[in-house]
């Protein structure tokens, strides 16, 4: 296929002008974490050799608090703000809403909740987001942990694991076009595009309309897609974790006689938990907002809705705020636990 | 200078500073304009006075239909100076209401629903139409059309283009080959079936898998059918919710669209069983007329763009289409058809003008001559038309005895029509029952 660069033009000249626009706010923002810190140092240069002159002992040790202090919130102020306007405040706004009728207008108290719980297919939703959250970070990253053990000092370790690294690279729209054709299904008479039918007409049974399955079937299918994408990830993390255990514990383990059995759960188990538990936390809350993968294949049709695609339904395409509202604010009620979770953990670790 | 100390930061500087200049050095550009005296612009003179300003319209037409539509106003912009900044997208409907909460709405939006028009009206988004564009409409628009961008007897939004949805498409030499004759009635439309289904051959083709929008194709048929089964006030009553969703006279609808739809004899020519409709996509539902798998398809005059390049659309072409029969010929012909309405949100001189503009003949025939293009508009001079399907699409429109109504699913709240309805019609294809379906659509529709 042939590009007219002419006829693109406008197109270019945008992305042209978000080039430059990343640069000059990016480069802005180097210079200014450059120029600021080196600004302080020799304030304090300077003030130590004020000191000096004046009183000839020159102070060592600390600098001023108020000055640190400042310095701190320099680089604390911007993702305060864009925390702010971009999470704080839409946050509150939308558990407001929770509580208003579809044009938020009037004020409806818990209708909106009783509502997400009475309705069946709402009801269904849920209960797949569920099945989203117990499965996708668990088979996840247990086949990323198998994976990378297995490919760990294995001859091609570098090719075998950009192998499964790839999909990682891929957006989850792409993958899941990717995947819509693998899953495509056309009548027993016609030629077979989709990858899984064809293969399934090779062995002469019939082809499936496996996206249409009976629930929760398909949504099963949905969720290989993302673990296929998230199994790299796992691998990644696990495998630096187990290069990083030092290589003397596994010397006086062997030394001590165990087996491959008891070296996987006493030592490196133990060794590599806490990125296990990183691991885990992200893809579980990478899974809890799983929004483009429904939407490109199913859109939530034939039973395979998720709490993010009804969330934006509700809200964007049928005009029912509250409704949105409250699934978004029941969404980020789900999350809460997995973070504390997580942040408990890191300060245990630190502790010790 | 401690600044400049490395090289780093040089390099840094000079490309940052660089690309600034290069971003400023191209971005004043100006268009070529008209003379404004000339005889060219001469039906632009009540347009004029607005030189050097700007007006963005925002809509859902994307790709080549953007360019065309461009290029249909492109005269209008060179003779008054306005210039016209237009945005397709494929997520108009959810991001407009976005921009608009946001307070960047744009100048003008062609909104397809007159329930989301009624819905920006409502919440007083909306400017109501000047007093020269409602002037404009009401000389070329029947009332029907008027009353569509009309919510609690303000006039907010102009038709722009239309389409004719009550078409069957099928192909003139397969007819001829076998002997069938084009139905008149709904009693010839499934005797035409049996004999198609006869021969061995699944006489329909159905698609109604449409990315995120699956099933609307489906919607398009119980109205369709309800035109017909029931009486146009029925059919009102409906889609305003006074009578309930699970009327039994809707259910009588859906049940006689069920006699094709849902029956294994009849579909689905070359994609398989009934079950193969909701994972056939509409585009390519109709293709398999062109190699005999299927003799019947039932899709809107706008599929005329959708058959490979160079089939040939005519009366003795590849392929045609003819009026979706109705049950009692002698209560007429009902209609059922689509289109988008001209609306404004900011009531600037600039954007009246370009509103009016867009509901005048003068618009409506420079856009129809580009080609594939249908209006209501009776001021459209119907030898501009070309495709022989928009040409009969516009007789259609502008026969007084046609009696048309609007896409239901359309003017339905966006819940039900954009929502339920369409999940509903998936869930009904896949083997759920009509009582059932029904109910649960009644049961989501949106009280406040």
């Amino acid at each position: 296929m042939y590009f007219d660069f002419a006829e693109q033009y406008p197109k270019l000249l945008m992305l042209l002008y978000g080039l430059i626009a990343f640069v000059v706010i990016v480069g802005g923002m180097l210079l200014l974490l450059d120029a600021v810190p080196s600004w302080f140092a020799r304030r304090r240069e300077q003030r130590l050799l004020a000191a000096g002159a004046g009183g000839g002992s020159v102070p060592v040790g600390r600098p001023r608090r108020g000055g640190e202090g400042l310095f701190g919130l320099f680089f604390l102020l911007p993702a305060l703000l864009l925390l702010g306007i971009g999470l704080v405040i839409p946050a509150l706004r939308t558990t407001v809403l929770s509580f208003m009728d579809g044009r938020s207008e009037n004020w409806v108290g818990l209708e909106n909740y009783r509502w997400m719980f009475s309705q069946d297919e709402i009801v269904q939703v849920l209960t797949n987001t569920l099945i989203w959250v117990i499965l996708v970070p668990t088979v996840a990253t247990a086949i990323g942990l198998l994976y990378a053990i297995m490919v760990d000092k294995a001859r091609f370790e570098a090719l075998a694991k950009s192998l499964v690294f790839m999909p990682m690279a891929i957006s989850f729209v792409g993958a899941s076009i990717i995947w819509r054709f693998v899953y495509a299904y056309r009548g027993g008479e016609q030629e077979q595009y989709g990858l899984l039918n064809y293969l399934v007409t090779l062995f002469g049974f019939e082809p499936q309309r496996w996206l249409q399955l009976n629930a929760p079937l398909n949504t099963l299918l949905l969720i290989v897609v993302m673990i296929w994408i998230q199994a790299g990830f796992a691998m990644v993390v696990l495998s630096a974790a187990i290069k990083a255990i030092p290589a003397d514990i596994i010397e006086a383990a062997r030394l001590d006689g165990v087996n491959a059995w008891q070296m996987f759960w006493r030592v490196t188990m133990p060794s590599i938990r806490p990125a296990l538990i990183v691991v885990v936390v992200t893809i579980s809350i990478a899974t809890l907002k799983v929004f483009d993968i429904v939407r490109t294949m199913t859109n939530g049709n034939y039973d395979t809705g998720v709490i993010a695609n009804e969330m934006y339904n509700q809200a964007f395409r049928y005009g029912q705020n509250g409704y949105g509202s409250a699934l978004a604010v029941f969404l980020f009620v789900l999350v809460i636990p997995i973070v504390i979770y997580q942040i408990r953990n890191l300060r245990k670790q630190r502790e010790v | 200078m401690a600044v400049f100390t490395r090289p780093r930061q040089v390099f840094a500087l000079a490309s940052v500073l660089g690309l600034a200049l290069a971003s400023t050095a191209c971005s004043s550009e100006s268009g070529t304009s008209a003379d404004p005296d000339s005889e060219e612009c001469a039906p632009y003179s009540d347009y004029q006075g607005n030189d050097g300003t700007e007006v963005t319209i925002y809509a859902s037409i994307r790709d080549a239909e953007a360019d065309l539509l461009e290029q249909s106003w492109s005269e209008f912009v060179d003779c008054t100076g306005i210039d016209i900044r237009y945005e397709g997208s494929g997520e108009f409907e959810a991001q407009l209401q976005v921009r608009v909460d946001g307070g960047n709405p744009p100048d003008i939006a062609f909104i397809p629903q007159p329930g989301l028009l009624g819905r920006f009206a409502e919440a007083g988004q909306l400017q109501a139409a000047s007093d020269e564009t409602r002037a404009m409409a009401e000389a070329n628009y029947s009332e029907d059309w008027l009353a569509y961008g009309t919510v609690d007897g303000t006039f907010y939004g102009a038709p722009l283009g239309s389409n004719v949805k009550s078409f069957v498409w099928y192909s003139p030499s397969m007819f001829a080959d076998n002997g069938w004759a084009v139905p008149e009635t709904w009693d010839e439309l499934i005797a035409l079936s049996d004999d198609v289904a006869a021969t061995g051959t699944k006489p329909w083709c159905v698609g109604v898998e449409s990315g995120d929008a699956t099933g609307w194709p489906a919607t398009d048929w119980i109205e369709d059918i309800m035109l017909r089964t029931q009486t146009p006030e029925v059919y009102d009553q409906w889609t305003t919710h006074d009578i309930p969703f699970n009327d039994p006279q809707v259910a009588e609808a859906v049940d006689q669209a069920g006699s094709i739809l849902k029956n294994e004899e009849y579909v689905n020519g070359g994609f398989g069983g009934v079950s193969s409709i909701t994972a056939t996509a509409f585009q390519e539902a109709g293709v398999p007329i062109l190699d005999g798998d299927c003799a019947l398809h039932r899709q809107a005059s706008f599929y005329a763009n959708q058959w490979p390049a160079g089939t040939e659309v005519a009366e003795d072409g590849d392929v045609f289409a003819f009026y979706f029969p109705t049950n009692d010929p002698s209560a007429g012909q009902p209609v059922l058809g689509g289109g988008e309405f001209t609306v404004a949100f900011a009531d600037r001189p600039e954007v009246q003008a370009v509103q009016t503009y867009l509901a005048s003949p003068e618009y409506a025939n420079s856009r129809a001559s580009l080609g594939n293009w249908v209006s209501a508009n009776t001021g459209l001079d119907i030898a501009n038309v070309e495709n022989p399907i928009d040409r009969l699409s516009v007789e259609i429109l502008q026969d007084e005895n046609t009696t048309f109504r609007f896409d239901g699913s359309d003017l339905m709240p966006a819940a039900v029509g954009a929502g339920t309805f369409w999940r509903g019609m998936v869930d009904w294809l896949s083997g759920q029952s009509t009582e059932e379906t029904l109910d649960y659509i009644e049961g989501s529709w949106p009280t406040s």
